[in-house]
């Protein structure tokens, strides 16, 4: 079961349009390293893992990545939102507009829309938590280098939240891994 | 000031987001006693200012979570990406 609440995670309040951003940015949201593609690797390998707390971690890191994922919506959308056709053709956006006009689906920055292919879900859980570490440090090196890509502070803040988050994410899956590694040697020996 | 920039959204963020840290790392370390009372009473203070706040503005979260003035004021907008 899923509650959801009624707030961002993080604010985003963004006053300028910029499409050529939102199509950079939309990669978070359905491309091969973005929140999408976390929140259901970490959802659906909570299922075979081994321990009470690694269950308990992949669940709360997949609920964090959905707030994440609205937190990219919401600047993508913000960004869109006043656009004209005009606009939307000069930024090379035009192929998503006849798909999708100003709604968010799930592609990356070129159009490429979400697979499952992404992501994996092995049953072992040493495999699993080595995805996930590395999944954390490509979401973390794409957050750099979306904010390479903006001067705009309103787009830049929300950007660096998300990428501390990264940071944060990679620590906590390494402690799992190491405690996962521990538990499954002492079953080994007794 | 709009629901979403309000100072009271403002602290529920803040709280919300030391939460959800301790919770991660509880996880990982659910012997932690210092960890565990930060999260206890952020819990606290966390219910206090969504009551507040949905006083004010109707519920913060959907199924039962939160009670509703009538009409049913779930629906009301803005949503949260519409600031
Ligand atoms: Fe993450």
């Amino acid at each position: 079961m899923w509650i959801y609440e009624k707030k961002l995670q993080y604010p985003v309040n963004i006053r300028n349009g910029d499409l050529r951003m939102a199509k950079y940015l939309i990669t978070q949201y359905g491309g091969p390293d973005g929140e999408l593609a976390a929140a259901l690797r970490y959802q659906t390998q909570r299922y075979t893992m081994p321990t009470g707390k690694s269950k308990a971690l992949l669940t709360d890191i997949a609920t964090e990545e959905m707030a994440h994922l609205e937190v990219i919506a919401t600047m993508v959308y913000q960004l869109m939102r006043n656009a004209s056709i005009e606009e939307i053709k000069a930024a090379g956006l035009g192929g998503y507009y006849a798909d999708h006009d100003k709604a968010l689906f799930y592609v990356n920055g070129d159009g490429v829309p979400w697979t499952a292919a992404y992501i994996q879900a092995k049953g072992d859980p040493i495999a699993d938590l080595h995805e996930d570490m590395a999944a954390e440090q490509k979401a973390r090196a794409t957050y750099e280098w979306l904010i390479n890509l903006t001067d705009d502070p309103c787009v830049k803040d929300p950007l660096r939240f998300l990428r501390e988050r990264e940071v944060v994410h990679f620590q906590r899956f390494g402690e799992a891994l190491m405690d996962v590694q521990e538990c499954l040697d002492r079953k080994k020996f007794y | 000031m709009d629901r979403y920039n309000c100072p009271l959204m403002r602290q529920l963020q803040e709280v919300s987001f030391a939460l959800v840290e301790l919770n991660l790392y509880l996880d990982n370390y659910p012997n932690n006693q210092q960890a565990l009372a930060d999260f206890n009473s952020l819990s606290q203070k966390y219910q206090e200012l969504k009551a507040m706040y949905e006083a004010q503005y109707g519920p913060l979260t959907n199924f039962g979570y939160a009670p509703s003035q009538y009409p049913w004021q779930w629906v009301n907008e803005p949503w949260p990406w519409e600031v």
